[in-house]
């Protein structure tokens, strides 16, 4: 009897199918990614050989 | 006589032509092997502003993309300073950018982090890009 309700008190963690996304730019706004644009648009033609 | 003399300035204006064309690009072009691997998809451009690769990696590949990562991010930091933005943050808006340039055939990353070939349809890219 302990031992059946010390099993229905266990949790099950499921693996979740898809792979886990690390949001590392969860905090960037996007008025923040607005306000760049043109100024990163710039910057990639300007250095033509790296993008 | 007279025709030799000329045809030597044309050749010599030829050249100098050729030399100032070469050694003033107007703007640096792509490497070419790093211009093939765009097109043959071994790289691709990630959600976050830098390349990425896209299969196995091979030392050359690593070494190709890290230098190319090395220089974005120099140019990121700098540029973020001057616009009072954080390298991230300068990087993600260059990224949203430089995924919406790939071409057919080229390799990006969605916003889930898979990699997709780029088709004549617009790319999948994070809600918050312009």
């Amino acid at each position: 009897m302990i031992g059946l309700s010390a099993l229905s008190g266990c949790i099950n963690v499921a693996a979740p199918e898809e792979p886990i996304v690390i949001e590392l730019n969860i905090n960037i706004r996007q008025e923040v990614i607005y306000r760049l644009a043109e100024d990163a648009a710039n910057t990639i033609d300007e250095n033509a050989d790296i993008f | 006589m007279m025709k030799n003399a000329r045809a030597t300035i044309l050749a010599a204006a030829v050249s100098a032509a050729a030399i100032v064309s070469f050694a003033v690009p107007a703007l640096a072009q792509r490497d070419p092997a790093y211009a093939a691997a765009r097109a043959n998809g071994t790289v691709g451009e990630r959600v976050d502003g830098y390349l990425g690769i896209v299969g196995d990696a091979t030392p050359a590949l690593q070494s190709m993309v890290n230098d190319i990562n090395i220089k974005r991010r120099a140019v990121y930091s700098r540029k973020a300073v001057e616009k009072d933005a954080t390298v991230e943050q300068y990087a993600m808006t260059a990224g949203c950018q430089a995924i919406a340039r790939t071409v057919p055939g080229e390799k990006y990353q969605a916003p889930s982090g898979e990699w997709r070939t780029r088709t004549e349809e617009p790319p999948e890219r994070d809600p918050r890009c312009p």
